[in-house]
C-alpha cells in the first residue's frame, strides 16, 4: 500500500536527522507519539508535536521514558502506528517494555539517538555504545530488528522502513541513530507519497470463534486485531498459549519464545540490509555502521591510494546480524576492521561468525567525538600488512 | 414423575455475571475469602446496567493479584507490566477515543511503581476509569509492606511493624485532579457497583478505591482472622460520609473506614482541552481530534 499523503512532506528539504525521522514517522503512518525529553534526540518530538496537530495524531510528552514506551504499545493496540524517541538513560528506562513488545508481538518504533554513556555520560556528544543494549537488553530471550542510518536521507528513509519492518514481523524495531547523524544537516528528498510503500498492518479479519490472537500458520508472525473491533482480545506479558491467556508450562515457554526468536533469527538474511564496495577480491574488508561509515571513507581510500586491496561493508541493519554474508567474506579476506565508537561491541559478533577463519581487529572509541580517520586507517594498514 | 418438569428453561441466565468473565479460565487464582473477586462481580454488575456497548470496553491491569483481573474478563483486555497499566491506558485511550478504558489494579501497583504515572493521568484528566483494590500489602509476592500499609500493621519486609506513613489515596487523587472519587470496601457490594457504574459514566479521571481483605498474607500476618472477620470489621467500622473532605479520610491499622463518595465534579478532559484549545488557536485550519 502507498503512503497516505497528508502527512507526507514531499520535496527537497535542508534538515537534520532528528528531523528528517520525524518526517519519515509521518510519512509511514505513525500517528501517536509519546516521549520524553532528552538530548540529542529531542528535535524528533518538537517536530512531531509542531506537525501532528495537523495530519490528525497525538503527541503526548509523558511524566518519563517508562510511560512513554508503554503509552506507545496502547496505542497500537488502540490502532495506531507509533514510535517513543530518546538517547541513552532514557533507552535504559525502555527496556522493560522492549521486552513487553516482544513478548506481546507489538509492533512499534523506539528511536535512540545514541550518546556517550554509561549513565549520563556526555549529553550532547556522540557514541554508538547502545548497539549490544539495543540486542539484549531487556531480559530473557527474544528477536528484535535495529536499524543504523548514516544520514540525514536514510534517516527519513529507513525510519519508514522500521515501521514497515516492525508491522511485518510484529516486533519493536530499535532505531539506532547517534548524536552526529541526528544532528548532522543535509539534503533530505522526500518523495511523493505514492512512491512511497507502506506495510500495513496484519488486521484479522475473519469468524471470532476461530481468531486464536497468538495462533501462527505458515509464517511465525499472528494476525492481529485492535481494541473495540469486537474480538475481546486479551493481551498479556505472561508466558500464553495460542488463545493469549497464561500457560505457565515448559512447553508453552518453550513453544512461545522459540518463535519470536525464530521469527527473526530464520528471517535474518531476508531482513539484512547492506551495502558493499570493492569487498570483492579485497585483503580488508572495514565493517562499518551508522556515522562511524563515514568517518571510515577517507581512511579506505587513504589505504587504496596505498596499493591496498579495502573493501567496505556498511550494514543499515545491524540486528539481525548479516553472519551469512560475514561468514562467506571470512573465506576470502586476510582481515576485517570494525571502528566503532565505544570499546567494542559489534567486533565481538563479527568475531563469532569469522569463526578465526579472517583476522578481526576493532578500533575502538570512547565517545565525545567521531573517529580520526587516521586511526582507522593505521589499523587497515597493520592488517593489510599481515 | 414426568422428565419435562426437570427442564432448565435456557432463556433464564443461571448467572447473569458470567457472560462477563472467561469461564474457560476459571477456577481464578484467588485465594479463598479475597475480596477482590467479590469487586470483579460488582463489576460485572455495573457494566450489566451501564449500558455500555460491550465492544468499545476495554479493561487494562497491571502486576499483582488484583492485576490478574484483565485476564479473567470478557473484554479486550491487557495484563501490562508493574506498574504501567495507566500509561498504557493512556495510549489505548487517545489512541481510539471510542473506548471506555477501566485500568483495574492493586495498591502496590498503582500508588508504589506506579505512583508517578497515576499522580499524571489525574492531573491531565485523562478520559479513564481507575478501580484500585486496596489490600494493604504485596500479595503475589508474598506479604511484603505497601505505600497504603496502616502505621503498625506487620509486613514480611516490616517484621516489627510499619513506621513509614501510608497514603490516603482519594486525598491523593482529588488533590491531582480526580473528577471522581469514591472509597468503599468489598462488603458494601451494592454501594461498589454502584460507583463503579457512577465512574463509568464519567467523564474524565474516575477513581474508586476498594478495600478488600488478604486474608493469607494481611489479616493472618496481622492476627486478624479471616476473611470473613475482616468484612465484619469493614461492615461494623465503616462510616458512609458523602461529600467529606478527602483530607479527613486517612486510614489507621483497624481503625474507622469513612466510606462513600467524596468527589463528583466537571473539568475538560486532557482531549477536549486538546481539541477546545487547538480550535481557539488554528481556527478552521485544525480538524478536531477524534481517533
Amino acid at each position: 500500500m502507498k503512503a497516505d499523503p497528508k502527512g507526507v512532506l514531499t520535496g527537497a528539504h535542508f534538515i537534520d536527522g532528528d528531523h528528517a525521522c520525524s518526517e519519515g514517522a509521518l510519512s509511514a503512518g505513525c500517528r501517536f507519539v509519546a516521549g520524553y525529553p532528552i538530548t540529542p534526540s529531542t528535535e524528533v518530538v518538537e517536530r512531531i508535536a509542531e506537525r501532528f496537530p495537523f495530519v490528525g495524531g497525538i503527541f503526548i510528552q509523558m511524566e518519563d521514558e517508562i510511560a512513554s514506551s508503554i503509552a506507545i504499545q496502547g496505542a497500537v493496540w488502540g490502532g495506531k502506528k507509533a514510535m517513543t524517541v530518546t538517547s541513552g538513560p532514557g533507552f535504559s528506562l525502555m527496556m522493560e517494555h522492549i521486552g513487553y513488545a516482544a513478548m506481546t508481538e507489538t509492533p512499534c518504533v523506539f528511536v535512540d539517538v545514541q550518546r556517550a554513556g554509561p549513565s549520563t555520560g556526555l549529553p550532547t556528544q556522540p557514541a554508538q555504545g547502545d548497539m549490544m543494549q539495543a540486542r539484549w537488553g531487556s531480559h530473557g530471550d527474544y528477536g528484535i530488528i535495529a536499524i543504523t542510518p548514516n544520514s540525514p536521507q536514510e534517516c527519513f528513509d529507513l525510519t519508514i522502513k522500521a515501521f514497515n519492518l516492525s508491522e511485518q514481523y510484529r516486533v519493536p524495531v530499535m532505531f539506532m541513530m547517534d548524536e552526529c547523524v541526528g544532528h548532522m544537516t543535509e539534503r533530505v528528498i522526500i518523495p511523493p507519497a505514492d512512491q512511497i510503500e507502506i506495510y500495513p498492518r496484519r488486521f484479522y479479519q475473519g469468524p471470532k470463534e476461530e481468531y486464536l490472537p497468538f495462533g501462527v500458520n505458515g509464517d511465525m508472525v499472528p494476525w492481529m486485531v485492535k481494541a473495540g473491533d469486537g474480538y475481546h482480545v486479551h493481551v498479556t506479558g505472561l508466558t500464553h498459549d495460542e488463545r493469549g491467556y497464561p500457560s505457565m508450562t515448559v512447553n508453552t515457554q518453550g513453544k512461545l519464545v522459540r518463535r519470536l526468536v525464530d521469527k527473526i533469527r530464520l528471517n535474518a538474511d531476508k531482513i539484512a540490509d547492506y551495502e558493499e564496495d570493492q569487498v570483492e577480491g579485497a585483503e580488508v574488508v572495514v565493517v562499518t555502521y551508522g556515522i562511524t561509515s563515514r568517518t571510515s571513507i577517507p581512511a579506505i581510500e587513504q589505504a587504496r591510494k596505498e596499493g591496498v586491496k579495502v573493501g567496505h561493508l556498511r550494514m543499515k541493519i545491524v540486528w539481525p546480524f548479516p553472519e551469512k554474508r560475514i561468514r562467506k567474506l571470512a573465506e576470502k579476506v586476510e582481515a576485517f576492521v570494525v571502528p566503532e565508537i565505544n570499546f567494542g561491541q559489534i567486533v565481538l559478533e563479527v568475531e563469532r561468525t569469522v569463526q578465526g577463519k579472517a583476522c578481526v581487529e576493532s578500533v575502538p572509541h570512547g565517545g565525545g567525538t567521531v573517529h580520526n580517520p587516521g586511526d582507522i586507517f593505521k589499523v587497515i594498514k597493520k592488517c593489510a600488512k599481515g | 414423575m414426568p422428565e419435562e418438569l426437570y427442564e432448565i428453561d435456557q432463556s433464564i441466565p443461571v448467572n447473569t455475571v458470567e457472560q462477563y468473565l472467561r469461564m474457560e479460565r476459571m477456577p481464578h487464582i484467588w485465594c479463598p475469602g479475597c475480596g477482590i473477586g467479590t469487586t470483579v462481580n460488582c463489576f460485572a454488575h455495573a457494566l450489566e446496567t451501564s449500558e455500555l456497548d460491550l465492544q468499545k470496553v476495554a479493561i487494562v491491569s497491571g502486576i499483582g493479584c488484583t492485576g490478574r483481573v484483565a485476564g479473567y474478563i470478557n473484554l479486550d483486555s491487557f495484563h501490562t507490566t508493574h506498574g504501567r497499566a495507566i500509561p498504557f491506558a493512556t495510549g489505548l485511550k487517545l489512541a481510539n477515543p471510542e473506548l471506555k478504558v477501566v485500568v483495574y489494579s492493586g495498591d502496590g501497583d498503582l500508588t508504589a511503581i506506579g505512583g508517578n504515572h497515576f499522580i499524571h493521568a489525574a492531573r491531565r484528566n485523562l478520559d479513564m476509569t481507575v478501580i484500585l483494590i486496596n489490600n494493604f500489602i504485596y500479595g503475589m509476592t508474598g506479604g511484603q509492606v505497601a505505600p497504603t500499609t496502616p502505621l503498625t500493621a506487620t509486613a514480611t519486609t516490616t517484621p516489627y511493624g510499619n513506621f513509614e506513613q501510608p497514603f490516603n489515596l482519594p486525598y491523593l487523587a482529588e488533590s491531582c485532579g480526580a473528577v471522581y472519587v469514591a472509597r468503599w470496601t468489598s462488603y458494601h457490594v451494592r454501594h461498589v457497583a454502584k460507583a463503579i457504574k457512577e465512574a463509568l459514566g464519567k467523564k474524565g479521571f474516575s477513581f474508586v478505591e476498594i478495600l478488600a481483605p488478604c486474608p493469607t498474607l494481611y489479616s493472618r500476618r496481622n492476627k486478624l482472622g479471616d476473611g470473613l472477620d475482616q468484612m465484619i470489621y469493614y461492615k461494623e467500622n465503616s462510616e458512609i460520609k458523602n461529600n467529606v473532605d478527602t483530607k479527613t479520610v486517612s486510614l489507621d491499622f483497624q481503625g474507622k473506614i469513612v466510606v462513600g463518595k467524596f468527589v463528583d465534579v466537571e473539568r475538560p478532559t486532557y482531549l477536549d482541552a486538546m481539541n477546545e484549545y487547538y480550535q481557539k488557536k488554528f481556527g478552521e485550519k485544525y480538524i478536531p481530534y477524534k481517533g
